[in-house]
């Protein structure tokens, strides 16, 4: 059959056309078409690693900065505990040394209570002797003006004195 | 985003854009069917009697074949050069010298040589007409016995080709361009219809086949899908300057196979050709068995690649052809309201049968080149 059998020019037309074809289209289109459609691919990869990156970089950003509220609260806590604790002890501290001192206060006014007193005491013994001295000396001397008197004294001294 | 309504919208244009079209098929094949019915009453009345039949055929097999004159409308006709080597000579002239003949009738005499055109060949006229007025001696089967000279002729094929040619070097050039115009940026216009379908080859069909091997292939594979694809197209194109049959040429399929058989022998390495001669992990008389086999499988791929678009493309041409030509056998204008229908239905069919059969052509090349190219690690 004639559909069967290729015509000699057709072969060659087809040949020469398909392979000019090829050069031509290699040359200007696929290869610049092929080029920029894989550099473009390129850059899409590029700008979505970018963007997981920039993403990452960010989630990472915002656990930091948790963390460091976190942090920042913690030491506040710790912080104002402290100083509660501080402020215990420091009122703890004044109300025994403010009792001590007192303590201290009183016991030193008391010592000197008993120090005046026995002081005062003491004095009042000296002039309570010298006094009863005086009186004595002076009853004496009203009761030994008569002779009388004076020998009874000294009999009943003598009566009380046993000669042993 | 949402773009469904972008391709409603240009689903509905292609609906509307194709409808036009098989209308326009069917018109055009109609009023040719017409004619040549006519022209045929016309002959048979004038000759004998008998020959009033319409030819399904003859008609189908004539408008499928390649051409010397390009049919524009009704009984208008380009003549298309001639261009001849015999006897050691270049003789060129116009095809409308014939007369539009084509039954080996009308003698063209040039540079002193006589040729006549029986059945779209041209062949070098006897010195006397036979008994029906041929130029030409016939055998039994009534095929011309005469020699024939060599034929570079601007045929209705070949003009087919340089305009394809011509045709795809715009678009791709322009494609091209659109990148250089807009580098980096997102394709727009001719560039974004392409595009994907270039990525379709790249990636559905050069990568998973061919491997990271797959770009020193990419302008072989991309011209062939396109080549087939647009040609296939401007087939289906009823009027000028499409019709004609060109992928459906046996000339030019075997061209495309033969160029798919010398990539694959000349880049098959080393395990392609062991594998070949010498089969690995068989025993030896398997080895000497399987050596022809293989050695024939070289030759039947680039075959059955050839035969295959040749086969699918004018079945899909016959096939429309007699669903028009329905109407003219029963000679009811009646039957056209079932062969109309189906042949539209035929010519929607025939559109993605143009894609498929380039996809196929051309990723049963990438197959094949990239078992040529294989590396083997076993």
């Amino acid at each position: 059959m004639d559909l069967l059998i290729p015509e000699v020019g057709l072969v060659v037309f087809q040949t020469i056309a398909f392979l000019l074809l090829m050069f031509l289209l290699s040359k200007f289109a696929w290869k610049p078409v092929l080029a920029a459609i894989k550099e473009r691919e390129q850059s899409i990869d590029d700008a979505l690693n970018k963007a997981e990156l920039a993403k990452q970089e960010m989630a990472r950003l915002t656990s930091q900065n948790e963390e460091l509220m976190k942090q920042a609260r913690a030491e506040r806590d710790e912080i104002l505990k402290e100083a509660k604790i501080l402020k215990d002890s420091i009122v703890n501290e004044a109300k025994t040394s403010a009792q001590t001192e007192g303590a201290k206060l009183i016991e030193k006014a008391r010592i000197e209570i008993e120090n005046q007193k026995k002081a005062a005491l003491a004095e009042l013994k000296g002039q309570v002797s010298t006094l009863s001295l005086d009186i004595a000396e002076r009853v004496l001397r009203s009761q030994l003006d008569d002779k009388a008197k004076q020998q009874d004294l000294v009999n009943s001294l003598l009566k009380d004195v046993e000669l042993n | 985003m949402d773009c469904s309504h972008v391709f409603e919208f240009k689903f509905r244009r292609l609906i509307v854009v194709f409808t036009l079209f098989s209308a326009f098929l069917m018109v055009s094949l109609g009023a040719k069917a017409q004619v040549d019915t006519t022209h045929k009453a016309e002959e048979a009345h004038t000759e004998t009697t008998e020959k009033k039949k319409f030819e399904i055929g003859k008609f189908a097999l004539h408008h499928i074949a390649d051409s010397h004159s390009w049919h524009v409308i009704g009984e208008t006709y380009i003549g298309l050069p001639v261009v001849l080597y015999a006897n050691g000579k270049v003789v060129t002239f116009n095809a409308s010298d014939f007369h539009h003949d084509d039954d080996a009738k009308v003698v063209v005499e040039k540079d002193g040589q006589r040729f006549v055109k029986m059945h779209e060949k041209i062949y070098l006229a006897s010195a006397t007409a036979n008994e029906h007025g041929q130029y030409v001696e016939l055998d039994e089967k009534h095929h011309a016995k005469n020699a024939r000279p060599l034929d570079f002729s601007l045929t209705k094929n070949t003009c087919t080709l340089l305009l394809s040619v011509v045709l795809l070097l715009v678009v791709f050039i322009s494609v091209a361009n659109g990148y250089k115009k807009r580098h980096g940026k997102s394709p727009k216009g001719l560039q974004s219809w392409l595009e994907p379908i270039i990525l379709f080859v790249r990636d559905d069909i050069a990568k998973p086949n061919l491997g990271h091997k797959h770009e020193r292939f990419m302008p072989y594979l991309l011209t062939v899908f396109f080549f087939i694809w647009f040609n296939n197209m401007l087939g289906l194109v009823p009027f000028l300057p499409g019709g004609a049959n060109l992928t459906g040429n046996i000339a030019v399929t075997m061209v495309l196979a033969v160029t798919t058989f010398l990539i694959t022998i000349f880049n098959g390495n080393k395990h392609y050709w062991k594998h070949i001669f010498w089969m690995p992990g068989v025993p030896v008389p398997m080895k000497i068995f399987l050596m022809p086999l293989e050695l024939i499988g070289i030759f039947t791929k680039p075959v059955a690649l050839m035969i295959r678009l040749f086969a699918n493309i004018t079945a899909g041409h016959i096939l429309v052809l007699s669903l028009i030509c329905l109407i003219f056998v029963f000679n009811s204008i009646w039957v056209s309201a079932a062969s109309i229908p189906f042949a539209i239905f035929i010519g929607g069919i025939e559109l993605m049968v143009a894609f498929i059969q380039a996809f196929i052509f051309t990723i049963l090349s990438a197959l094949f080149i990239g078992m040529a190219v294989e590396e083997h690690h076993h």
